[in-house]
């Protein structure tokens, strides 16, 4: 049976029909759907786990255990996972162990465009790159018996372009091989000196054999055109060349991205006349190429940054590109905004009012940095705002005790914020931490998490709860606001800066997108009441504009959060029967 | 065949993602090869967002580059002229009406340029504008203007309307198969 499947959704069934039995992964896009579609086939155990290291590690297990197992994440992602990536090299595996990490060309949901190859070189692991959703299907499945056939994890780099492009994929069946029994192997298991002293050479030597594979492998082909052109291509860059050249250059195109092959690619050079390396990101091909003599073109013409396409790659042959019509008029840009009813909005409206300092993280809170708002002064890494507020502090010198807060989600918090606030307690910073917890993972498109109540599967899980957890790690001060309630939220801002020793807030409030929070009516304004103070706008609330002079409500965005009736000094912002009272409370029970 | 491209574009949240999976249908079903390309996570809060669709006898890539597509179709009327860029000479742009002011209008840093339409059909632009929103209300939901849209597509496309019915009966839930199919019928029979 054929079928349209973005690349994801094709390793997903991938991973089904080699048979995999354990998932564990961390959301992240363009990652996230590799595990969900995977979580859709009943005889694979999928999880979220509260990150990518804990992830890998539960892959790792499940492999030690002898059964096949996977987890997937985006390329930051795998910085957090690198520990385990780096020696699970040495202890090799028992069941096939792959890891799916998927770059971001061009940045469209990410803080980095870091180049995941560099991992696979520095870890000495293989790592195929798989062109269209057939190959990821058939990649995923070759990953696993690479890995098993070669003792080693084995990395499955997906990108943008491959992982959110749906294409045609012929499915097959699921094969599950012989569960390996298990067997105590300390030489190979337990990494102390003595024993890794002793797996380094076979990982060189894993290397070797790996190298003389490449060379052979069906994965790295070559598709012999006009010879005049030859170019050595991976992922989407060979789909973009393909495009424009068809049979008007010769192709390698590359399937195992590492370790390369040396004598297919001297090969190729010696049957072509001027020979060119078409990668996104890192020249990570034309260094091997430099390093093993073979003279290319490639980053001097096509450059480091962002994404190819077929007209960039045109462009740079200095063939010529289609014609077309544009507009003279300016079009404003759209960015993305927080959300109608955004939960958030409510507490980066407080900070931004107060002039407060606010070190933040990675979520759609990310999206409070934008104008009006304008409420965020840093955004680095998971966890960063909290262990960063710290530092701050410190540096500061008491100076930013009163007047700096961090920002961090729920499921943020979870994956390494607690680490953080243990240095706080620890090291005694007096940092105002600000958890915004709104129930669920949310930039990535929902997913559980440990602070939410459910499994992957929606079915009831254990609930960690927040404030105890707080608590345990050393912070006395603890307490709970509900960010729709302006008032009470600048009540406890204020009170935590002046504290004088560290707390943590808890804005808790679930994401207004989640199917069980039922919107309210839409807030409507009086236009006799507006006095075009305008006030209501610095919420940029995109439900909120300016008609012929006054504010004006649309009411098919609006979800009646009453946020922005709060800041109304003259009482023309209103819902016409509903109160305050009778919002959901804001600790809301998920169905 | 030469690949042939189609663009459906739009603000973040109007459900570009079930025109470009009954598109992907309808194409699948004549037994094209081709690759939809979506970008998901960021873009998609309130964004402009955007869909490539490209089909033909062997599709290599799956992204729609300047004077490449042969339709663009837009959820909101200037993201119609934001991408009009990617239409190729004698492409059609076929739009929805409606204004949905970005964030820089909202808090006036910037105009919405209302006209632009008008200066694309100036500049030879085939243009066809309706309001999607009230045709989809008048099949009895707003957030069928997508497929209102595809209804009008399907008038200017060389598929016949049965297999397009066909597609929207593989596609969407069995409860809102009629209210798509009206929503389909008014946008296929919509003329200025």
């Amino acid at each position: 049976m054929k079928e349209l499947m973005i690349g994801n959704a094709a390793v997903a069934r991938g991973l089904y029909e080699a048979g995999v039995e354990v998932i564990s992964s961390y959301p992240g896009t363009p990652s996230t759907e590799i595990t969900e579609f995977a979580a859709t086939y009943d005889d694979i155990y999928c999880e979220w786990a509260p990150n990518e290291k804990v992830a890998m590690e539960a892959a790792f297990g499940a492999s030690l255990r002898g059964v096949r197992s996977a987890c997937a994440m985006k390329h930051v992602g795998l910085n957090v996972a690198a520990d385990p990536l780096f020696t699970l090299s040495y202890t090799g595996v028992t069941g096939g162990l792959v890891v799916c990490v998927a770059d971001d060309p061009g940045m469209h949901s990410s803080q980095n465009e870091q180049d995941s190859r560099h991992y696979a070189i520095a870890a000495k692991v293989p790592m195929l790159e798989p062109a269209d959703s057939a190959e990821c299907k058939e990649f995923a499945k070759l990953a696993f018996d690479i890995s098993e056939q070669f003792d080693t994890p084995c990395l499955l780099r997906m990108c943008t372009r491959i992982a959110h492009a749906q294409s045609v994929v012929e499915l097959g069946e699921r094969t599950v091989p012989e569960k390996k029994p298990y067997e105590k192997n300390p030489q190979k298991f337990i990494m102390a000196p003595a024993n890794a002293i002793r797996r380094h050479p076979f990982v060189e030597e894993r290397t070797k054999k790996l190298t003389e594979y490449a060379e052979t492998s069906p994965v790295n082909r070559v598709e012999m055109g006009d010879t005049r052109i030859g170019i050595i291509a991976t992922g989407a860059c060979y789909q973009y060349c393909k495009e424009v050249f068809g049979e008007g250059a010769s192709i390698l195109k590359i399937g195992m991205v590492n370790p390369l092959p040396v004598q297919k690619i001297k090969d190729f050079a010696a049957s072509v006349e001027k020979l060119y390396v078409v990668e996104e990101l890192d020249g990570v091909i034309e260094s091997h190429c430099n390093n093993i003599g073979v003279k290319v073109i490639g980053k001097e013409l096509f450059g480091p940054l962002g994404e190819f396409s077929q007209k960039s790659i045109a462009q740079a042959f200095g063939l010529p590109v289609k014609e077309t019509v544009t507009a003279d008029t300016q079009i404003p840009v759209r960015p993305p905004v927080m959300c109608s009813g955004c939960p958030h909005r409510g507490m980066f409206y407080v900070l931004s009012k107060n002039k407060i300092t606010v070190l933040g993280d990675i979520g759609c809170y990310t999206l409070g940095s934008a104008a009006p708002l304008t409420a965020l002064d840093s955004t680095l890494c998971m966890g960063a705002s909290i262990s960063g507020l710290h530092g701050f502090a410190k540096a500061a010198q008491g100076e930013a005790d009163h007047n700096t807060v961090c920002v961090i989600g729920d499921s943020t918090f979870m994956h390494s914020g607690m680490t953080g606030l243990a240095n706080i307690a620890y090291n005694g910073s007096k940092a105002t931490v600000i958890i915004l917890d709104n129930s669920i993972t949310g930039m990535t498109g929902h997913q559980q998490n440990p602070t939410t109540g459910y499994n992957i599967k929606g079915d009831p899980a254990t609930k960690i709860n927040l404030e105890a957890l707080c608590h345990s790690l050393g912070i006395n001060r603890v307490r709970v606001v509900d960010p729709y309630n302006l008032e009470e939220t600048e009540k406890a801002v204020k009170e935590e800066l002046a504290a004088d020793e560290a707390s943590v807030i808890i804005s808790r409030r679930p994401c207004v997108l989640l199917k069980y929070v039922k919107p309210r009516k839409p807030v409507m304004v009086d236009p006799d009441k507006c006095k075009s103070c305008k006030r209501c706008m610095k919420l940029g609330c995109p439900s909120i504009r300016i008609k012929d002079g006054k504010a004006n409500i649309d009411t098919t965005l609006c979800v009646g959060c009453g946020v922005c009736e709060q800041l109304c000094p003259f009482d023309a912002i209103g819902h016409e029967e509903q109160t305050m009272a009778e919002l959901p409370p804001a600790q809301c029970v998920a169905q | 065949m030469e690949t042939k491209g189609i663009v459906i574009c739009g603000v973040g949240g109007q459900g570009s993602l079930l025109a470009s999976k009954l598109l992907g249908k309808v194409l699948v079903n004549e037994g094209y090869d081709i690759k939809v390309s979506e970008v998901h996570g960021m873009s998609q809060r309130g964004g402009s967002v955007i869909t490539y669709v490209r089909y033909g006898d062997k599709v290599y890539s799956p992204v729609v580059q300047s004077g490449e597509a042969d339709f663009v179709i837009s959820f909101e009327k200037i993201e119609a002229a934001r991408y009009a860029h990617l239409l190729k000479k004698g492409g059609i742009i076929i739009t929805n009406t409606q204004r949905i002011d970005p964030m820089p209008v909202i808090i006036g840093a910037a105009e919405y340029p209302d006209g632009v339409l008008d200066e694309l059909t100036a500049k030879g632009v085939q243009i066809e504008a309706l309001d999607a929103l009230a045709l989809a209300e008048q099949a009895g939901s707003a957030k069928a203007v997508n497929i209102v849209l595809m209804g009008q597509l399907a008038k200017h496309f060389h598929i016949a309307y049965d297999k397009w019915i066909a597609a929207i009966e593989q596609t969407v839930k069995p409860k809102f198969i009629d209210l798509n199919k009206k929503a389909f019928e008014l946008g296929y029979n919509y003329s200025k």
